[in-house]
């Protein structure tokens, strides 16, 4: 015999995207994390030792400054484009998303710049390895939030004005980047 | 916010899989709803199905080590002695990597939402590319380890395998325990608050949180190691780093964290066994939280403790001590602490109240799980023992006994999860006469592959290694790990085969509720439809069902 339990009411609307989103976070923030963990260790052995971090080379710190700048810029975007969403405001919301992800594309470049620049190959030797480690997984993250906030665009602009949550979602994920960033320029770029 | 899927509608199939428009489907759209299917149900199945392929591989990768730690003669018996690294190392992946965590997760995965009161997972397509990300990489792995890209192998191009192998299955993981944690948070039923979610649920969200807290530590270790490798700079020791840096995660503490749901399969199933609620249910949470500390060993990349119970004089300061043995007893003590909580209250809740007179009904699920429990248990107080520097067990098998505790104690639990929920998941029940020997031979199987490596490891004898020489009395402590294993692996086959006897149509079917258990998933039909639940249901207590059981029968209970 089947016992039925009363029937409930429609429940109210649910956050998954938002919630996975910053669960997501949190598992990137401990990526991060771990990485800068392991960093300092490493740092600390090599300047125990008498030598400087990095070894040879220096790293162009304007190029790193406006990597800080451009994520910090890029936050004001993805906010004037979750206020746009849930005003309904498309033509706004269309041009926040489209600098986001210039910005995002922007900053991809300044790291190249940076790399570029310093010219070090990555079988150089420790710092190098380490180096390369860190900021090409800073680099793998932003593309995911270009990604993040392409397909909230696509899917907004393609008609879901309704549904606000994705935006909200990939504005949380910059702004957890900005943090891990903030992070890695302090240690890597900053204190070396 | 209590909240609950509310796509698809309860009056629609969810999908072609679940209402196809070919009646008579070929072997073809069978697998393709198979392997893209969006059911948790048969997500679930899948990790599950993973799982015991992976226990029986692990299985018996143990017997083929016991064989040749007995076999005292010059070189080696069954594999050539150049293999013999491959078969330790891949032993220990194959235990955590390949049985323990993909059976909880797809137990979870498959219940968890039944369980929420949810008609369907949080992002169950997440889950499904988890797996095959999981299955993908288990098998680089295997290709990896045995091709010389073992831990101090020298073939960089197998190395680099062997570490992108480990990212991809922490990815699937990860995948996987991101569904299971947004279900619980996201998809509960109205009215199941967080102090009403069942207790494997709860056990599979404080899993999954820790997963998702520990694992990306690793996947930073891993980056750094592949380029490290790759470009063969040796900053992280090369191949050979690849132990120190990433070990934490194939070791005790972190495994008691992979092996939690099994004491969760144990919490849900004291009180539907002995037909009672639930006693001081906020403090069988709080010890399952207890357990789930085991995840910050992974954040702080920590899994050697050196304890000194009597330390020489001008040997260590006080300070020094100290700091070993606070972060010692958070991340090993805790975990104890924890489970013992979670077996003490199943004790309370077990004991007979006056003037109630319940029969307790004793299910080869609850043996399961109660074993289960017992065995992470010993794993847990062994890997405390281990870590006393006094007792100089490093470096010998000891900490492998423990690690055999955890991991089959968790297979245990697991095994338990599936014989109680397989009406749910396939209709029917398995066949509790048959089915409680396998709890007993599951055990004893156990103990029998671990126990003897306790003893061993007071006796030195190191681990890593095959080719020692043996006195008579080790020899047979070796002879009886090797029996272990066998026993474990003719266990869970056995187990496969009534699975698959049950799942293909054999026996009868089961009713909706034939446990008289608490929870909501025993409110809808066995097996659960696509979309689990006709309707929204509300939830007004910790044990709706049990409620309903009451109103029905006029009982106090």
């Amino acid at each position: 015999m089947t016992l039925a339990l009363p029937a409930a009411p429609a429940p109210p609307v649910r956050r998954q995207i938002l919630v996975a989103t910053s669960l997501g976070c949190m598992a990137g923030t401990m990526l991060i994390g771990g990485m800068l963990g392991i960093w300092m260790t490493l740092r600390g052995r090599v300047v125990d030792g008498g030598d400087r971090f990095p070894e040879n080379y220096t790293i162009a710190e304007v190029a790193s400054n406006v990597m800080l700048m451009t994520i910090g810029a890029l936050l004001v975007f993805v906010q004037w484009a979750v206020y746009s969403a849930k005003r309904g405001d498309r033509v706004n919301f269309g041009i926040a998303q489209a600098v986001t992800v210039i910005l995002g594309v922007a900053f991809i470049n300044a790291q190249a710049f940076v790399y570029t620049q310093m010219g070090m190959p990555i079988a150089e030797g420790a710092y190098a390895g380490l180096f390369y480690a860190i900021t090409g997984t800073i680099i793998a993250l932003v593309v995911v939030g270009i990604v993040f906030s392409s397909v909230a665009a696509f899917r907004y602009l393609g008609g879901r004005t309704f549904d606000t949550e994705l935006v909200s979602a990939s504005a949380l994920y910059w702004y957890f980047l900005a943090v891990a960033f903030a992070a890695v320029w302090f240690f890597v770029y900053v204190t070396k | 916010m209590t909240t609950i899927d509310t796509s698809p509608p309860a009056t629609t199939p969810v999908s072609a899989e679940m209402a196809p428009s070919d009646p008579t489907p070929t072997a073809l759209t069978a697998v393709g709803a198979w392997v893209t299917s969006s059911d948790h149900k048969r997500i679930g199945r899948l990790w599950i199905g993973g799982g015991l392929l992976g226990t029986v591989a692990a299985a018996a990768n143990g017997a083929v080590i016991g064989l040749e730690r007995i076999y005292s003669g010059v070189g080696t018996m069954v594999v050539p002695s150049a293999a013999v690294p491959q078969f330790i190392q891949s032993f220990r992946f194959l235990m955590i990597l390949a049985a323990v965590l993909p059976l909880l997760i797809g137990l979870a995965l498959a219940v968890v939402p039944l369980q929420l009161g949810a008609r369907a997972a949080a992002f169950p397509r997440l889950a499904l590319g988890g797996f095959w990300a999981w299955a993908v990489g288990v098998v680089m792995l295997m290709v990896a380890l045995f091709n010389g890209g073992r831990i101090g192998g020298a073939d960089t191009d197998m190395v680099g395998l062997h570490l992108l192998a480990h990212a991809m299955i922490a990815m699937g993981v990860l995948a996987a325990a991101a569904s299971i944690a947004t279900s619980v948070l996201t998809t509960r039923a109205p009215g199941m608050t967080m102090r009403r979610v069942p207790m494997f649920a709860w056990s599979a969200l404080v899993a999954s949180l820790g997963l998702i807290v520990a694992l990306p530590v690793m996947i930073g270790a891993v980056i750094y190691l592949f380029i490290d490798v790759r470009y063969g700079i040796g900053t992280f020791g090369g191949s050979e780093g690849i132990g120190n840096w990433i070990g934490w995660a194939f070791g005790q503490p972190l495994t008691f964290l992979f092996a939690l749901p099994a004491l969760g399969v144990f919490a849900e199933l004291v009180p539907v066994t002995f037909r009672t609620r639930q006693a001081l249910r906020g403090v069988v949470y709080a010890g399952l939280g207890l357990v789930g500390i085991a995840a910050l060993a992974g954040v702080t990349q920590q899994s050697i403790f050196s304890v000194l119970l009597a330390p020489e004089e001008g040997s260590a300061g006080t300070a020094e001590v100290a700091n070993e043995l606070i972060p010692f007893a958070i991340f090993n003590l805790l975990p104890i602490l924890g489970a013992v909580i979670v077996l003490a209250l199943g004790a309370l809740t077990a004991k007979p109240t006056k003037g109630v007179s319940t029969s307790p009904k004793i299910t080869a699920a609850f043996l399961f799980s109660f074993f289960g429990l017992g065995m992470v248990l010993v794993g847990m107080l062994g890997n405390a023992v281990h870590a006393i520097e006094d007792l100089g067990l490093r470096g010998t098998v000891f900490e492998e006994g423990a690690l055999v505790y955890v991991v089959y104690g968790g297979v245990l639990g697991a095994l338990g999860g599936i014989a109680h929920w397989a009406p749910k998941l396939w209709g029917r029940k398995m066949p509790e006469k048959k089915i409680i020997p396998l709890a007993l031979t599951g055990v004893l199987g156990t103990i029998l592959a671990s126990l003897p490596l306790y003893a061993a490891g007071f006796s030195d004898q190191p681990a890593g290694q095959v080719m020692i020489s043996l006195s008579s009395a080790e020899s047979a402590l070796n002879t009886a790990v090797l029996a272990g294993h066998a026993l474990m692996l003719l266990t869970v086959l056995a187990f496969v085969a009534l699975a698959l006897s049950t799942f293909t149509g054999d026996g009868v079917p089961a009713g909706d509720d034939p446990w008289e258990a608490h929870t909501i998933e025993w409110s809808t039909s066995s097996p659960a439809p696509g979309n689990n639940f006709p309707a929204v249901a509300m939830i007004t207590s910790a044990e709706p069902m049990l409620d309903l059981q009451a109103a029905t029968n006029g009982s106090p209970s």
